[in-house]
Formats: C-alpha cells, sequence, structure tokens
C-alpha cells in the first residue's frame, strides 16, 4: 500500500510512523446524478492516494473490460460499486463507506446514490459528514438533481460544500462554461443558506485537479480538490458548544465507584465543572473524568470518557450532563423535519419509538404541516410521508427529554424513528424548536377527580373494546352487554362506528392514515368518559393491533378489555348485515377490511368470543362475568 | 483547541458503539479469532468500560487447524487478562473430522466456521456478536452496516439494512433474531497497525518474520505448522524467513516472504507492498462475490 512517496517511510519509519499517528479526520459525502462520475471521482481518489492493489487493478482490469463503460480503458467505478446485484445495473444502490488517507488527513467517503427513489440513503451518507462534494456534468449544468442534492446537504447541517464541475475535458476547458455554472449554484446555494460553497472545475476521469493542478486551465487560480480536503477546518465548531454529554452506560464495577460512561456530542469538561443532569435538572459538579489511559485533565467533543459527579444525583443511560451555565432545553413536544425511510407510509397518530442520543421515548405525529418538493423547494399539503419524502411535523412524546436544535447540535437534536412491531428504523428527523405549548400548558387540577366521579357511580371504569371483522357481531353483543349493564344500574355508553363516524370523525375516509386517527380519536373520547367513572364499550372494526395497542396505553392497561369477537370471514361474508361485502366484492367499495385491507387478530385478548359457537346473549353474559371477577362491578 | 488524531477518534467511535451495544442487547458477546484485528478489538472493549470489565464473554469458533502459535497466545492471554472465554468446535465436524485436505476449503470452511457460530449463537442464546470486520477489507462488507440484523437463521439481507444515522443505532429485534455489531467498520488495515503500534498491544508472533518450514503449493507459501499436513510428491518443507499478514486456518493461509520482525519493520513493509490483505486468504477466491454469499448465509 504505497502511500504518497514519502522518503521518510523507507529511510526513518518511527518519524513517519510518528507523523501519521497525528492525522486529523475528514468525513464527506458526494453527491451527483447518476452519470455525473461519482464513482469515478471515488475511484480515482484511492487510485491516486494509491490506496489501489496490484491484485485490485487486477481484478480491474479484467472487469473494465468485461463490463467497464470507459472502452477497456481502466474504469474507475468499477473499483467502488460493491454489491453483485448493483454492479449489474451499473447503478450504487446503497451507503458504501470508503477509506483513502494522505499525509494530512485520513479520509472516510460515503458513497451515496444519486437517483430518484434513494433520498435516504443520501440523507443516511450526509448525517456523519462534515463537508460535501456536489458534482455537476460540465456539459449540462445546475440540474433538478443538484438542487435536490443541495437541499439535503442544508438540511442535514453540512457546513461545507465543493461544488465539483467535472467533465470540464468535454467542453474543453472552457471558463466560461465554468464560470456561468458557478455562478447559477452560488445564486441557488445562497438561497438555501449553504455559505461556504467552494468551486473546483476538473475532469475525475482525466484526472485534472484531482491531486494537482494540471496544466489544461491555467485560469484556475485555486487548489485541487485533494489540496481543498486537507485544508478544511472542522474540530473547532464542536468545540466551541456548550458542554453535553449523553451517558450511554452507568459504570459500576464496585459499590465505590460510579461513573457515567458516553461520548461527549459538544464543547470540552475538566473537573471541578459546575453541570447540569438533564432532564430531572439536579446540578452538580464533575470530580474526574475517567478512561482506560488514566484520569484526563479535560476532554473535548468527541471523546469517549467515563465522567464521575461530586454529589450522589440519580443518574441512568440516556440523561445528558450538560454544562450548567447553557443547559439544554427539556420538552415533549417539537416541531421537527422528518425524513420518511420505510416503504409504508407514516401513520399520522400511531405510535412510534424515538431514539435520540442514548434515550428512546414513545412518540406520536400529527399530520404534516407541510412536505417539501426537494425540486422546487415548494411546500406542499400533506396528510401523510411516504419514503424518500421530507416533511414538517409537530412531535409528542411520552416523557419530556433534553434536545438542542438539530442545527446547533447535530447528536442532540438528530432523531430516528423505530416501528415498533417491525423494528425497522422509518425515519429520521431533526428537531427544531419545542412548541411553547409544553412549557405553558399544564393539566387543570381537578378537584372532583376519576375516583370521584367512580365512587359516585359505585363502579370501576372501563372500556370493553370490541374488535372484528364487519358482520362479526360486535355492536349486536355491545349492545346487549350495554342493556344488561344498564338494567344493572351501571353507567355505560357505547361508542360505535355510526354515532362516531357521522360527526366526531365525518371528516375521515377509510384509508390505513386515516382508520388511525379514527382510531386515536376514538381512543381519546373513551380515555375521557374513563375519567369521567362510566364504563365503555367500545365496537369498532379496529383492524390494526398497533392501534388497539396505542388505545390500551391511552386508557391504561388495567383498564382496558380487549373482546375479540372471532367469526371466520366467510362467516361474516355470508352474514353481511348491511350487504357491505358484496359492494365491496363488486369494488365499490375501497379499502374494505377482509377484502382489500388486512386485519391483524389481536395476539392476547382478555376475552375472545367465538361467535360460532354460542349467540349473543351467552356472549354478552360471558363479558360481563369477566367484569364481575375482575371487579369493575360487584 | 485540541486536534484529535484520526486513530482518536475512532477509538472514540468504537468505545461508543461498544457501550451501545451492551446497553441495548441482552445477552452479548465477542466474537474472538486471535488475530490482529480482535486484539485491537478486545483492547478497544477493555477501554471502553474501564474501569468495570468488559460486560460479556468472548467465544472463539475453533476450527482445530489454526496454528499452534495461536492457541499458545490466546490461551496465554486469557490467562493473564482474566478472561471469561469460550471455545465452541462444531461437533459433527470433530466426529466427521473435517479438514480443507479431504474436504476442500469451501466444505471445511462453512462446516466449522460458519455452521460453528450458528451453533454456538444459538447454544448460548447470544442475540449480539462483535465482530472484528472492516469495511476495508471487501467491496460487500463497505456496504454493512455497524448494527447488522440477522435472521433467527442466521441470514443476512442487504435489501432489509437499516439506515445508519449520526451515531444512532437501532438494536432492535423480534425473538430469535440477533444483531452482529462491528466496533472497528471504519478502521483501515493500516489504522489497525498503527494503533497497535501507538498502544502496544500484544500479538501473535506468526505476524513477525522467522524461520518457518513451509511449502510452495498453488502459488502460495503454506507452512507446516504439525505433522496432520499431507505433503504430495515432491514437496519437500524448507525453513523460510516468512510472516504472516492474515491469520487463518494455518492450510488455508498464505505466507508472504520476509524479514519484518519487528512492529515498525511490519508496517513499513505493508505500506511498501503493493497487494491487498485478503490475497492471501484461499476463501475469498472461489468465486466473485463470494463474500457477499457467504454473509447471507451467516458468515461473519
Amino acid at each position: 500500500m504505497a502511500h504518497a512517496s514519502d522518503d521518510l517511510l523507507e529511510t526513518d519509519i518511527d518519524a513517519y510512523l510518528d507523523r501519521h499517528e497525528h492525522k486529523s479526520m475528514l468525513r464527506f459525502i458526494t453527491c451527483g446524478s447518476v452519470d455525473d462520475g461519482k464513482s469515478t471521482l471515488i475511484g480515482r481518489l484511492l487510485y491516486d492516494s494509491k490506496l489501489v492493489f496490484e491484485d485490485h487493478l487486477v481484478a480491474l482490469e479484467a472487469d473494465s473490460k468485461k463490463v467497464g463503460t470507459q472502452g477497456g480503458e481502466l474504469d474507475f467505478a468499477l473499483l467502488v460499486d460493491g454489491l453483485a446485484a448493483e454492479r449489474e445495473q451499473g447503478i450504487t444502490i446503497d451507503v458504501a463507506y470508503r477509506f483513502f488517507s494522505t499525509e494530512r488527513r485520513k479520509f472516510i467517503v460515503a458513497d451515496t446514490p444519486g437517483h430518484e427513489q434513494y433520498t435516504r440513503n443520501m440523507v443516511t451518507g450526509a448525517s456523519t459528514a462534515d463537508l460535501a462534494i456536489v458534482l455537476i456534468d460540465a456539459r449540462k449544468g445546475v440540474l433538478t438533481q443538484t438542487r435536490r442534492h443541495s437541499f439535503v446537504v442544508s438540511l442535514l447541517g453540512i457546513r461545507h460544500v465543493v461544488l465539483a464541475v467535472n467533465k470540464i475535458d468535454l467542453v474543453d476547458y472552457s471558463e466560461e462554461v465554468y464560470r456561468q455554472i458557478e455562478s447559477d449554484y452560488r445564486e441557488f446555494a445562497s438561497q438555501i443558506g449553504l455559505d461556504d460553497v467552494t468551486c473546483i472545475p476538473m475532469s475525475a476521469l482525466a484526472g485534472d485537479n484531482i491531486t494537482e493542478v494540471g496544466p489544461n486551465m491555467p485560469w484556475y487560480d485555486g487548489l485541487p480538490l485533494m489540496g481543498l480536503l486537507e485544508d478544511v477546518q472542522i474540530d473547532d465548531e464542536l468545540q466551541s458548544l456548550p458542554f453535553r454529554m449523553a451517558v450511554q452506560w452507568v459504570n459500576r464495577p464496585d459499590l465505590d465507584f460510579r461513573g457515567f460512561s458516553g461520548q461527549i456530542s459538544g464543547g470540552t469538561v475538566r473537573p471541578g465543572v459546575a453541570v447540569r443532569v438533564l432532564p430531572s435538572g439536579r446540578a452538580t459538579t464533575v470530580d474526574r473524568i475517567v478512561t482506560f489511559d488514566g484520569d484526563l485533565e479535560e476532554a473535548v467533543a468527541g471523546q469517549s470518557v467515563t465522567i464521575t459527579l461530586t454529589d450522589e444525583v440519580d443518574v441512568s443511560r440516556g440523561d445528558v450532563i450538560a454544562t450548567s451555565l447553557a443547559p439544554p432545553a427539556v420538552a415533549d413536544q417539537f416541531e421537527a423535519h422528518i425524513i420518511w425511510m420505510d416503504d409504508h407510509e407514516m401513520l399520522p397518530g400511531r405510535p412510534y419509538l424515538l431514539k435520540i442520543g442514548a434515550r428512546t421515548v414513545n412518540a406520536t405525529l400529527a399530520q404534516p404541516k407541510y412536505k417539501v418538493n426537494v425540486n422546487t423547494l415548494e411546500h406542499v399539503a400533506a396528510r401523510t410521508l411516504e419514503l424518500n419524502e421530507i416533511g414538517i411535523c409537530n412531535i409528542n412524546l411520552d416523557r419530556p427529554i433534553p434536545f438542542d436544535a438539530y442545527g446547533e447540535n447535530r447528536d442532540m437534536g438528530g432523531f430516528i424513528l423505530i416501528d415498533r412491531f417491525t423494528n425497522a428504523t422509518v425515519a429520521a428527523g431533526l428537531l427544531h424548536f419545542a412548541l411553547r405549548r409544553s412549557d405553558n400548558v399544564h393539566w387543570q387540577a381537578i378537584e372532583v377527580d376519576k375516583s370521584a366521579h367512580a365512587l359516585q357511580k359505585a363502579q370501576k371504569p372501563c372500556v370493553v373494546w370490541f374488535t372484528g371483522l364487519s358482520g362479526s357481531g360486535k355492536s349486536t353483543i355491545a349492545n346487549i352487554v350495554e342493556r344488561k349493564l344498564f338494567e344493572q344500574g351501571r353507567h355505560t355508553y357505547l361508542l360505535d362506528g355510526d354515532n362516531v363516524r357521522h360527526g366526531l370523525n365525518k371528516d375521515l375516509g377509510f384509508t390505513d392514515a386515516d382508520r388511525v386517527e379514527n382510531i386515536r380519536r376514538v381512543s381519546e373520547v373513551s380515555g375521557l368518559m374513563v375519567d369521567a367513572g362510566l364504563i365503555v364499550l367500545v365496537s369498532f372494526i379496529s383492524p390494526f393491533i398497533a392501534e388497539r395497542r396505542m388505545a390500551r396505553e391511552r386508557v391504561g392497561a388495567d383498564e382496558f378489555i380487549e373482546v375479540y369477537v372471532d367469526t371466520p370471514l366467510a362467516v361474516a361474508e355470508e352474514r353481511d348485515p348491511k350487504g357491505l361485502y358484496l359492494k365491496a366484492r363488486r369494488g365499490e367499495l375501497a379499502n374494505f377490511t377482509g377484502i382489500d385491507s388486512p386485519y391483524e387478530a389481536p395476539e392476547s385478548p382478555e376475552l375472545t368470543v367465538d361467535t360460532t359457537s354460542m349467540t349473543p346473549e351467552q356472549a354478552a353474559d360471558l363479558i360481563i362475568d369477566h367484569l364481575r371477577q375482575h371487579g369493575f362491578i360487584n | 483547541m485540541t486536534t484529535l488524531t484520526h486513530l482518536q477518534r475512532l477509538e472514540a467511535e468504537s468505545i461508543q458503539i461498544f457501550r451501545e451495544a451492551v446497553s441495548e442487547s441482552e445477552r452479548p458477546v465477542m466474537l474472538y479469532s486471535v488475530g490482529k484485528d480482535s486484539s485491537v478489538m478486545l483492547h478497544l472493549a477493555l477501554k471502553a468500560f474501564a474501569p468495570s470489565p468488559p460486560p460479556f464473554q468472548l467465544l472463539h469458533v475453533d476450527t482445530t487447524w489454526k496454528f499452534q502459535a495461536m492457541y499458545e497466545f490466546r490461551d496465554r492471554l486469557v490467562a493473564e487478562k482474566g478472561l471469561d472465554l469460550l471455545v465452541h468446535r462444531n461437533p459433527e465436524c470433530v466426529e466427521r473430522g473435517i479438514n480443507p485436505f479431504d474436504h476442500g476449503s469451501a466444505t471445511h470452511t462453512d462446516m466449522w466456521k460458519t455452521e460453528g457460530l450458528k451453533q454456538a449463537l444459538d447454544l448460548y442464546g447470544f442475540d449480539l456478536a462483535f465482530g472484528g470486520a472492516r469495511r476495508d477489507e471487501e467491496k460487500s462488507r463497505a456496504k454493512e452496516r455497524v448494527f447488522s440484523l440477522r435472521s433467527a437463521q442466521h441470514r443476512w439481507d442487504p435489501k432489509l439494512q437499516r439506515p445508519e444515522l449520526w451515531h444512532l443505532y437501532n438494536a432492535r429485534k423480534a425473538p430469535g433474531e440477533s444483531v452482529r455489531v462491528f466496533p472497528i467498520s471504519n478502521w483501515t488495515e493500516l489504522d489497525i497497525w498503527q494503533y497497535i503500534h501507538r498502544e502496544q498491544i500484544p500479538i501473535v508472533p506468526l505476524y513477525f518474520a522467522a524461520k518457518r518450514p513451509v511449502i510452495e503449493r498453488d502459488g502460495a507459501l503454506i507452512m507446516v505448522d504439525d505433522d496432520r499436513m499431507p505433503l504430495q510428491p515432491g514437496e519437500v518443507p524448507e525453513m523460510r524467513s516468512v510472516r504472516f499478514r492474515t491469520l487463518g486456518c494455518y492450510p488455508l493461509t498464505g505466507a508472504v516472504e520476509s524479514e519484518a520482525d519487528t512492529l515498525t519493520g511490519i508496517i513499513q513493509e505493508m505500506l511498501l507492498t503493493t497487494s491487498s490483505e485478503r490475497q492471501g486468504r484461499v476463501i475469498d477466491h472461489d468465486s466473485s462475490g463470494s463474500m457477499e454469499k457467504k454473509k447471507q448465509e451467516g458468515y461473519f
């Protein structure tokens, strides 16, 4: 691996190593359209920094002849296109990381794809990048894709941008063409808040302005690309921030030592510094900064350390230790940018897991305020977000978290959303600010509380939630249960599709997103009714496990009785009391549960009622028995 | 203003990964293969949790065909550092005497390593395993995540990889699934050597040049490490000064001729050399894209 020729390497290896062990590191991404020569550029950087080994070169020569696009010449793109499927398509389909180094720096390149459907990969690569190289084909100028990529670069807070006007050899090294592209791009970049842009004309294929300024563009007086990458300063930005460290792990080898391990995400810290633990807000002082190699006098952003505190304060994983001079805000409602990354669209109202720093909480998203057309940057009305869409949403957490705006500190304001059932990472998000509400709106202190309501009615309030296919008999059974309870002097209310869909929820249809919102509202209403001391009977198809779980969590698990009205589809369709199956089968009714929309049966309902083996009366008695046995009624 | 060196940044990143993985799993384990990457990974694990010991066991998926010097190094290290090491040998391989000579390198590797690893993970119920793979080793590795989900059958699906943003890793999994975590993903071979040099990390002596009995077979220098190696007519082991750039099963690991018997000598030689590290490994040559196939089947 002959690194850039270096006499020291051969004459004084110790001096050489000493120098190379003190290199800094820069992470960057390359973005451009499919044919802008991105892979070629990376291949060229690897090749020119002498990082291509002989056996790789042999393979490259063979591959260039077989599948190359350069007429048998070395096709540098083949050096970096990894997975078998992609090599055949000629397109990079995922994020790949490449490494090379020069005398002064080690580089990590996130190679991210340029074509339409993969915004997600670019966001991933951009999230850790200090710098972005935006590639433009000199023959084509600033394209829609250029704008899209630059928008993502700006959104993800990459401060340094290099505009690489590539394939300049194909326009005869024309300064005029280059200047026009540069001015077009600068105008656009300033609109989206990219201020540190360096432009450079180059040819990745021919090697112009990559490691050296060649003779072909005497009019260019800047540095070659490699020189630019070596010169960019990045360390001071993070260290000038206020001190922050998310606690990843509580370090307790024995009873005498209690340390808090984490990676510093901003600022610097020393023993004796006054800090706060968030979200609790407890104030204390840093005692020691402990590492395997001994205690430190100072630690800076980027380092992984273990901190001990002078007081015995309660600190657990996910808490943030921060300077008490400028602690982060704590809130549970935010406005955020959401970048949707999953094939299944976002479902407003459904709880997702939100991971930020070392903390995971439950989060629900409101309907987007708008989504951004990444090509025109226009704001477009939206009810949901689909794969690769970017929007602005309000987000609501089940617990307050410490945070900084993403623009100030990426690690304190960047989060991912995880689907609670598939465990997939479905979105990335950037927190911008807390909604004021959450500071000012407190629960109204109510003197006549839930237990007072319940006591007055001599019953324990609860929700009996009937779920099952249309025509399974939910409402029939629920009506009998209510009648019987009423006869016993109980205070009840029955919520079903008919009385809710016609009023409260008449703005909702039957798409997945609307079904989620439908159930969210019904859960909220039934929760309020439980507070009022009622036994609430809810009769809704409620086809998704996630929403029923949401209802259970809203109401409280010990006051929630899920009744699965189990009727085979064929039987329900045979009954078809409202003629709906017939319509659905004729294609007149879209998104009908059981026909063209799924029904997810409960995994562990409190009660299952098999309507093929018992009458509605028997089912109702079974449910009332359950209520009695569990002390809801006596 | 303090400028962190690239090694400090890599070290801090690996430590963050270790702590995150341990916090988000029930029963983590570290795969320990005795090679230099494992040595670095172990060193990082000691750093990540100090002053506590690493909160997991080490697992060596053995093939019985490693170099003798590797076993000696392993056992001495375990004793010195007081490590909790499990050794697993696929009992079916033991029984049938699977070896690279009679069964071929592909079967040998698949049965001992891939199957052996799956067995061990199932046997002990580990839900997260640290591995020492690096992205610079091979093209398909360049795209693998730091946290890589495996199905209950231990398979890797390159299309179902989770996006990894910032320093946020999603380690959630369904029962039966597991996660493989690669804390040194972003290290290169040179980084590994520089770090070994800076931190004075002990490594197996086979990395240093010495006179060793070797034969030349199919263009590779194979060390005759014990008398289980069947010699073909005309093959006579000769003492040559060689060292190894990677370590595996001795019949499948080619040596390079070298006089470099110091750490700095090795680094110097490596920097001046022109062939890549994995070239010495026989298994990668089987077919193009072979590593990707192996990984889908559960290989590390």
